[in-house]
C-alpha cells in the first residue's frame, strides 16, 4: 500500500524547441490525504509539474511515481488506469465547448461506465449539486461566468471519485468572493471526501484559506472553521518554484520564517504574476 | 547557412514523421474498441451535407465554362458535336475531383484545423486525455473515415452537375441537340475513367482530413496560432492535392492505359 500520492525524484524537463530546462532537478512528495500548495510566479513551471503528474508529457530524466506506480516510461494506454485515479481542474477550466454542462461533468461516465440515462442524470445532478450549479444542467459552457466554469470543471474532475485532484490556478482571474467559494469547494473535497489535493496558485490569500480552513457536516449544513494559529498547521506543505527550481519546501510557519530571497519577495507581493482580467460570478 | 538548411530539412522530416504517425494511429484505432460511430456520422453530415451547396455550384459553373471554352476550339475543326465528350471526360478525370477537393479543403479542412487548434490552446485536448479518452480515436479517426467516404460522393455529384451545366449551355447557347450531347458525353466514359474518378477523391479526402487534423493538433502560440494553423491547412492541403493529382495521373497512365 503506497503512502505517497505523488513522488518526484530529480525530474528535469524541457519543452521541445526550448533551449533551457523548464524544470530542473525537481524533487518532492505529496503524502496521501495531504494538501500540497505549489507557489511561483508566472512561467515558473507550475503547470508543467501538473502535466507531468498526469503523464501528458514525459520527463527528460528523473522518476515520477503516482500512487506508487512509476509513470515516467509508461505508454499512453498504460497511463489510462493511472489517470482514472486523478482529477484535474485546468487553468481556464478547459470545458468542452461543444457539449452541455451535464455532458461535460458526466464525460467520463459516458465514455467509461455503461450507465443508463436515469443513473447518468442522477449522478450528474448530484455532482452539480455539490458545486451548487444544479440549475445549469442543460446550459452551454459559453453561457457561464468564469467562476461557474471553474465550478463545472471541479465537478467534472471529481465525477469518477478520484483520490487525487490537481487544481491549476483555480481562482486566477476571479474576484475575491468567487475565488473564496472555489477554495471552500477544495476544502470540502479534502475534508469530506478525503481527496489528496495539489493546489497550484500564485494567490497567497487563497492558498492560506485552503490550508487554514476545515469543514464539517452538521445537521446537513457545512460548517467552515479557520485555524488562525499557523503553528498548529501540519497537514499541508508549501512548495515554492522559481524558474523551474524548487527554492522552498515546508509548512506554512516555515514559509513565514524563511529568509530565502525569492520566498520573501513572493510573500511581499513583489513577484509579477500572469495578468488575467478579473471575471465576476 | 548550411546549418539552417540542415535544420529546415530535419524539421520537415520530423513533421512528415509525425504526420504519418497520426494517420497510422487513426487507422489503427479502427481495429479496436471503443469506436465512435456517432461522431463519424456527425462528421459525414458536416462534410457531406455541409458541402453540398459549394460543390454543386462549383460543378455547375465548371461544366458551363468548359462547354463555352471548348466549343470555340471544337468549332474550328467542325467538331461541335464532341462537346459532351469533352465536358464529361474533363470533369470525371480532372476537374471534378480536383475542384471538389480544393473547395472542401477550404471549407472543411480549415474548419477542422481551427476546431482542433482551439481545443489545443484551451487545453481541451489535455482535458480529454486526462479523462481517459484518446483524442486520435475520438476526434481524428471519425473525421478521417468521413472524409474518405464523403469526398467520392461529393465528387460524383459535382461531375453529374457539371455535365448538366455543360448540357444547358450546349442546348440553349450552342443549340446542340439533346441526344447528341448526352450520347457523346456518356459513350466516352470508359471503366478506367470511373476508376480514376473514384480513386482520386478517396486520396484527396484523406489528404484534406489528415492535414487539417495535423495542423490543428500541432497548434502552438494561442489564438494567433489557431489562425496560422487554419491558413496553413488550406495551403498545405491544396499543394498536396495538386501534386498528388499529377503523380496519380502518371501512375494511372502507366498501369491503366499501357
Ligand atoms: N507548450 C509549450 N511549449 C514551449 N514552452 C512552453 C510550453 N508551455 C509552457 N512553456 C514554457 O515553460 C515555462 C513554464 O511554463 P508553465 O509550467 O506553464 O508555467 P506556470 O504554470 O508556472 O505559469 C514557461 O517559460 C513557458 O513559456
Ligand atoms: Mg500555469
Amino acid at each position: 500500500m503506497p503512502t505517497l500520492a505523488i513522488s518526484f525524484r530529480n525530474v528535469f524537463y524541457t519543452y521541445p524547441g526550448n533551449e533551457d530546462y523548464t524544470l530542473r532537478d525537481v524533487s518532492f512528495d505529496v503524502a496521501l490525504g495531504s494538501t500540497a500548495v505549489i507557489l511561483g510566479g508566472s512561467g515558473s513551471g507550475k503547470s508543467t509539474i501538473l502535466k507531468l503528474v498526469l503523464g501528458l508529457i514525459k520527463p527528460e530524466s528523473g522518476v515520477i511515481e503516482v500512487g506508487g506506480v512509476d509513470i515516467s516510461g509508461l505508454q499512453e494506454s498504460a497511463l489510462m488506469p493511472v489517470r482514472a485515479g486523478i482529477g484535474m481542474v485546468f487553468q481556464e477550466g478547459a470545458l468542452f465547448d461543444s457539449l452541455s454542462v451535464a455532458e461535460n461533468v458526466g464525460f467520463r461516465l459516458r465514455e467509461h461506465d455503461k450507465l443508463d440515462e436515469q443513473e447518468f442524470e442522477e449522478r450528474v445532478s448530484r455532482l452539480l449539486g455539490f458545486v451548487e450549479l444544479g440549475k445549469f444542467y442543460d446550459r452551454a459552457p459559453s453561457d457561464l461566468s468564469g467562476g461557474q466554469r471553474r465550478r463545472v470543471s471541479v465537478a467534472r474532475a471529481m465525477a469518477h471519485s478520484p483520490g487525487l485532484i490537481l487544481y491549476d490556478e483555480p481562482t486566477t482571474g476571479l474576484d475575491p468572493i468567487t475565488g473564496s467559494t472555489i477554495c471552500d469547494l477544495i476544502v470540502k473535497l479534502r475534508d469530506l471526501e478525503g481527496v489528496t489535493s495539489v493546489l497550484v496558485t500564485h494567490q497567497l490569500r487563497d492558498a492560506f484559506q485552503v490550508v487554514q480552513s476545515f469543514v464539517m457536516r452538521k445537521n446537513g449544513a457545512f460548517i467552515y472553521n479557520r485555524i488562525e494559529d499557523v503553528e498548529l498547521l501540519v497537514g499541508s506543505e508549501f512548495i515554492v518554484l522559481n524558474e523551474g527550481r524548487i527554492v522552498f519546501r515546508g509548512l506554512q510557519r516555515e514559509l513565514f520564517r524563511s529568509d530565502e530571497p525569492y520566498v520573501r519577495k513572493f510573500l511581499d507581493g513583489q513577484i509579477p504574476v500572469s495578468v488575467i482580467e478579473t471575471e465576476g460570478d | 547557412m548550411l546549418d539552417a538548411a540542415g535544420n529546415w530539412v530535419k524539421e520537415r522530416l520530423a513533421a512528415l514523421q509525425a504526420f504519418s504517425k497520426l494517420s497510422f494511429d487513426a487507422f489503427a484505432s479502427l481495429f479496436s474498441k471503443p469506436r465512435y460511430w456517432r461522431e463519424t456520422l456527425e462528421q459525414m453530415d458536416s462534410i457531406g451535407v455541409g458541402s453540398l451547396t459549394i460543390v454543386t455550384l462549383t460543378g455547375l459553373f465548371t461544366g458551363m465554362v468548359l462547354t463555352v471554352q471548348s466549343s470555340a476550339t471544337l468549332d474550328a475543326f467542325g467538331a461541335r458535336s464532341y462537346v459532351g465528350r469533352m465536358v464529361s471526360l474533363s470533369m470525371l478525370r480532372e476537374l471534378g475531383p480536383v475542384l471538389t477537393a480544393l473547395m472542401v479543403s477550404g471549407r472543411v479542412g480549415s474548419g477542422m484545423a481551427a476546431e482542433l487548434g482551439s481545443m489545443v490552446v484551451t487545453q481541451q485536448i489535455d482535458a480529454l486525455r486526462s479523462l481517459g479518452t484518446d483524442p486520435i480515436r475520438k476526434l481524428v479517426a471519425p473525421r478521417m473515415i468521413a472524409g474518405i467516404v464523403m469526398l467520392p460522393v461529393l465528387t460524383v455529384l459535382s461531375n453529374a452537375v457539371g455535365m448538366v451545366g455543360g448540357f444547358l449551355v450546349a442546348r440553349f447557347t450552342l443549340r446542340l441537340a439533346t441526344s447528341l450531347y448526352w450520347h457523346s458525353a456518356l459513350d466516352a466514359i470508359k471503366p478506367h475513367d470511373l476508376f480514376m474518378g473514384l480513386l482520386k477523391p478517396l486520396v484527396f479526402g484523406y489528404i484534406i482530413v489528415a492535414v487539417g487534423c495535423y495542423q490543428g493538433l500541432t497548434t502552438t502560440g494561442g489564438t494567433r496560432g489557431v489562425g496560422e494553423s487554419t491558413t496553413q491547412s488550406v495551403v498545405v492541403a491544396s499543394v498536396l492535392i495538386l501534386s498528388t493529382d499529377y503523380f496519380l495521373n502518371l501512375l494511372i497512365l502507366k498501369f491503366v492505359y499501357p
